[in-house]
């Protein structure tokens, strides 16, 4: 029978005070005028913060909650921080983004809050019925938040593509668990560790198939190729803010459950989910660079550079070793700073309506604004892989794990797609540096949230792109390939 | 400022970067302070390069002036830096040209002066940086990090194909260095560590980790960026388009230092740690070389431009210092490395003097000029010593270098050696020809009968130039005593490793835990 302790709740403490947040917001919502609902955001934000002043004293007193379903070890409380500080920079992105465009609502920021609930139950549950239920909680927040701009087509059909293909993938993630039921009697990931390690390698096919209809839904989340197809038009569609939001949290919230359930609990079927992590790693890879080449817009460029660096990540994790988890969280805050900063920068240079969003409009921004092109220049340089950026690093954690786990063809291919990928974010450089005429791009002044986000996100690539350890021993410290058995053992 | 004197390599490396860092606080406007302050710095680099030089003994074997810090600890990644006596002319030949360069750029650069100048130092620090990193990491990171100010440097202020070059040769050579990645993370994973001096312990003491089909496939990891950077003869596609798109600084410093890194990577790093493979595959590199030292002699002469004629004549000349690389002989070497000075020198200045007549009359093509030499007698005249010492004329610093690599080439084998004279022959053609051209004959063209000579500054640039010219060729003695041992090491690591070096220590060195 479950029973329930008070240390329990000193567990999900983060979550619970976003969720009381979030509540807050909503209750508060109707009794603000339009023009004051900014100080929900700043509420919201102090909700963020306080959540992980929460993390902190939940770091504390690590140990399985809820029956073991939910686990507070170092690795969710890794996951949940970076949660915060996406949601954190997300939030300051959007202040001045949802006055402009008329889109003040406070559920805004209530959503915000409840997804960022969603992602941290995802990332600290070890139970599949509760990662499910954190990946809906997450999805239905996200899916509202992509379709915000309720007057603006693009956004709508973002968020119906969203749902009508989100709700696909989780119904398949869903199946998976049921067949896995059906095959071992128990969804506690660390039960199911231990009677598949008893029952031998290898596995029956059935398994397989369980394995890869939850790859499916996972890879519909982290999107990875094939099943990235929905990823540009939705970025695209919703709202610069929130496409920051779901172009990290929501991946890095399914990555933190594919390393749980493929590295952890099914890591006595190892081949099966090797192989699916090596093709997807690949064929992301090159779909994703290959079709950023295309890309005459903004945020369809940076929407399959981040299917692209999906599959940096999957090369990370099919090294399959604890170096390779270090490497992935690693890699995930480096890509949090970066692609983040990217997107909440590009609501500003966009202007009312996101009207300029094509490559040429930013003709010449490098001299009518050059702080705004400076910092662009330094997220495009750390998402190529250039030395002295985070961005260098984090592939070079990455590829040096795979290389320890032999997987050197999937790194030279990874190496060559990335030398591709420079291409293309160098188009913008191009355009913002070399190229003559005015820029499209209005030229409103930064306010001085979205200042504080992107002062954050640069002095952060820069910092772990020369001081890695300050980040990477944390990573260390969570990575074990079998990180459910960690909770376990507490 | 103890803490200065102990770390000359530290503070030579970042001193222009401090000098970037001046700049960015000085005010747009004031275009002259920048300039200044930027010539300062580059000229402070220059003479602690200089000290550096003069403070480095010939007669010790191995690195100097080695500074060590562990930097990153997982992976252990070591700020690991020290000179030999080809590092040690290679920082001074980026030294020296630097403040050229910045002087040629004077008074051609009007916009956006303070990011050019910014990005000029920048690369400084990038170039020396790589010519003293012993950790094979830290080496990368200087490598790629540099093309971004080139890249820059190419892109914002070069002519009007500008950002196709740039494009072309970023992604040129990032192609090449990935691989190069690649590779060194391999070697870290078989070694254990990133540290240049350890791994050449390592293989030297005859390293059982590393089978000989992989030092094969790390060597053409190596090589293949190497090649592209130098430009070998199959890679060298980019650059044309970059030399003759770039503004002069950039085109100076990139057949000057940059081009150096590729030649200078196969010494370091090619044959110390991979001498099998270097053996192997030296006969089919040295008729690369050739083919390099012909093709690009032949294409240079019609060339109707004088800056893609200076371009490809880099080609040739580069394929001079890859084919005395490869003879694996004293006199071979010792003339590439003092090849690759000299190249720089009189490149750099033949380009510097294109320049200076570009940005008179806006043109660079050969047709359009003619009689030259009446009408601007001090130019032509220095523009005569330095096509003469780029074709090898004796008593110039280029003879020496070319000298050197026949002989050397010589003792592998004659046809070789026969093969690279022809080159000089052509080289004389080329350079000769244009002069021709451009300089005698009466003035066929009106535009060109009232153009101004020199002016001071740039005598100033081309006086310095001319002065290391004729030192370079009367008197290479300072420079090669330095060499000899640098040389004598690189050789006997490729000859004698790894099989027969292991022969002659018994019992054999103990093998690293992996």
């Amino acid at each position: 029978m479950i029973t329930v302790q008070a240390s329990d709740f000193i567990r999900i403490l983060p979550q619970e005070i976003l969720s009381a947040f979030a509540i807050l917001v909503m209750v508060f919502e109707p009794f603000l005028p339009s023009s004051r609902k900014v100080v929900l955001g700043w509420f919201s934000l102090l909700g963020v913060v306080a959540a992980g002043a929460a993390a902190v004293r939940t770091s504390y007193s690590l140990g399985p909650a809820f029956n073991a379903s939910i686990a507070a070890d170092p690795f969710s409380i890794y996951f949940i921080a970076l949660f915060l500080l996406v949601a954190a920079l997300c939030l300051l992105g959007s202040f001045n983004y949802l006055q402009r465009d008329n889109i003040n609502h406070g559920e805004f920021y209530a959503l915000i809050l409840m997804g960022t609930v969603g992602m941290c139950f995802m990332a600290a549950s070890t139970e599949l019925i509760m990662i499910f239920l954190g990946l809906e909680i997450s999805s239905l927040s996200t899916y509202v938040l992509a379709g915000f701009k309720r007057h603006d087509g693009l956004s709508n059909e973002a968020s119906l593509k969203y749902f009508l293909l989100g709700s696909f993938a989780t119904a398949f993630f869903l199946y998976g668990i049921a067949f896995v039921y059906g095959l071992t009697g128990t969804t506690n990931l660390m039960t199911l560790s231990e009677r598949l390690s008893r029952t031998g390698t290898g596995g029956t096919p059935l398994l397989w198939v369980a394995i890869v209809l939850m790859f499916i839904g996972l890879g519909f989340k982290v999107s990875t190729a094939p099943f990235h197809v929905w990823t540009p038009d939705v970025y695209q569609g919703a709202p610069a803010p929130v496409t920051a939001f779901l172009s990290v949290g929501p991946k890095a919230a399914a990555f933190a459950v594919i390393l749980r359930i493929f590295l952890g609990a099914f890591h006595a079927v190892g081949s099966v989910s090797f192989q699916m992590l090596w093709l997807s790693a690949i064929l992301t890879m090159v779909v994703g660079n290959l079709a950023a080449l295309w890309q005459s817009n903004v945020k369809r460029l940076l929407a399959y550079s981040a299917i692209a660096h999906a599959g940096y990540v999957l090369v990370g994790i099919a090294a399959g070793s604890a170096e390779g988890v270090s490497a992935v969280l690693f890699y995930l805050t480096v890509y949090a700073l970066m692609n983040v900063g990217a997107f909440i920068l590009i609501a500003p240079i966009a202007g009312t309506g996101e009207r300029a969003l094509r490559v040429e409009d930013y003709t010449g921004l490098g001299y009518t604004r050059p702080g705004v092109a400076a910092c662009l220049t330094v997220f495009m340089l750390s998402l190529g892989g250039i030395p002295t950026t985070a961005g260098f690093l984090g592939k070079f954690y990455l590829f040096r794990a795979a290389i320890h786990a032999h997987l050197i063809g999937l790194v030279i291919v990874a190496v060559l797609t990335s030398v591709v990928s420079v291409y293309y974010y160098l188009r913008l450089v191009v355009v913002m540096y070399m190229r003559e005429g005015q820029p499209q791009a209005t030229s409103e002044p930064l306010p001085l949230a979205l200042r504080v986000a992107l002062a954050t996100s640069v002095i952060g690539i820069f910092v772990l792109g020369l001081f890695p350890l300050l980040l990477k021993k944390k990573g260390e410290a969570e990575a074990s390939p079998r990180h459910t058995k960690l909770a376990q053992v507490r | 400022m103890i803490w200065l004197s102990q770390h000359p390599l530290s503070v030579l490396t970042f001193l222009p970067l401090a000098g970037a860092a001046v700049i960015a606080f000085l005010r747009r406007e004031s275009a002259d302070r920048i300039r200044g302050v930027a010539l300062a710095f580059s000229l402070a680099t220059f003479a602690l390069a200089l000290k550096l030089f003069l403070a480095f003994s010939p007669n010790q074997p191995g690195m100097q002036f080695v500074e060590y810090r562990p930097w990153i600890s997982s992976p252990p990644i070591g700020y690991h830096l020290g000179i030999d006596g080809l590092s040690v002319l290679l920082i001074l030949l980026s030294a020296f040209l630097t403040p050229l360069a910045i002087l040629a750029s004077w008074a051609s650069i009007t916009s956006h002066v303070k990011e050019f100048f910014l990005f000029l130092l920048a690369l400084e620090t990038g170039m020396i940086g790589v010519f003293v990193s012993l950790d094979l990491f830290l080496f990368f990171i200087f490598w790629e990090a540099m093309l971004i100010p080139m890249y820059f440097l190419i892109g914002v202020w070069g002519h009007e194909r500008r950002v196709y070059a740039a494009v072309k040769f970023i992604l040129y050579t990032m192609a090449g260095s990935a691989l190069m990645l690649v590779g060194i993370i391999y070697l870290y994973t078989v070694t254990g560590t990133f540290d240049l001096e350890v791994i050449e312990g390592l293989v030297a003491g005859g390293f059982a980790g590393l089978s000989g089909s992989a030092q094969t496939w790390l060597f053409l990891a190596f090589f293949l960026a190497f090649a592209i950077k130098v430009p070998m003869f199959p890679f060298h596609t980019w650059l044309p388009d970059a030399h003759v798109e770039a503004p002069t600084a950039g085109s100076v410093i990139l057949a000057g230092v940059l081009l150096k890194m590729g030649t200078y990577g196969m010494l370091r790093f090619c044959l110390p740690l991979f001498p099998q493979a270097s053996r192997e595959f030296a006969p089919l590199i040295v008729v690369l070389a050739i083919v390099g030292i012909l093709y690009g002699a032949l294409v240079a002469m019609v060339q109707p431009d004088m800056k893609k004629l200076v371009a490809y004549s880099s080609v040739a000349h580069l394929g001079f210092v890859v084919l005395g690389i490869f003879t694996f002989t004293m006199a071979g070497i010792q003339g590439a490395i003092y090849q690759m000075c000299n190249h720089g020198v009189s490149t750099g200045a033949l380009f510097i003097l294109v320049g200076m007549l570009y940005d008179r009359r806006h043109t660079r093509q050969i047709k359009e000029f003619g009689g030259l030499a009446t009408t601007l007698p001090i130019y032509s005249a220095f523009f005569m010593i330095v096509a003469l010492s780029s074709l090898g004329l004796p008593m110039l610093n280029g003879f020496v270098g070319e000298f050197l690599i026949i002989l050397g080439a010589f003792h592998v084998r004659v046809i070789y050696a026969v093969l690279a004279a022809v080159g000089v022959v052509l080289a004389a053609v080329y350079l000769l020809w244009m002069y021709q051209r451009v300089f005698f004959g009466e003035v066929t063209n009106e535009k060109n009968r009232k153009l101004p000579d020199l002016t001071d500054r740039e005598k100033v640039i081309l006086v310095s130039v001319v002065f290391v010219i004729l030192w370079m060729g009367v008197y290479p003695q300072p420079f090669l005593r330095r060499l000899d041992l640098s040389t004598a090491h690189v050789i006997h690591r490729v000859k004698h490793g790894p099989a027969s070096y292991a022969l002659q220590r018994t019992p054999p060195p103990a093998e690293p835990a992996r």
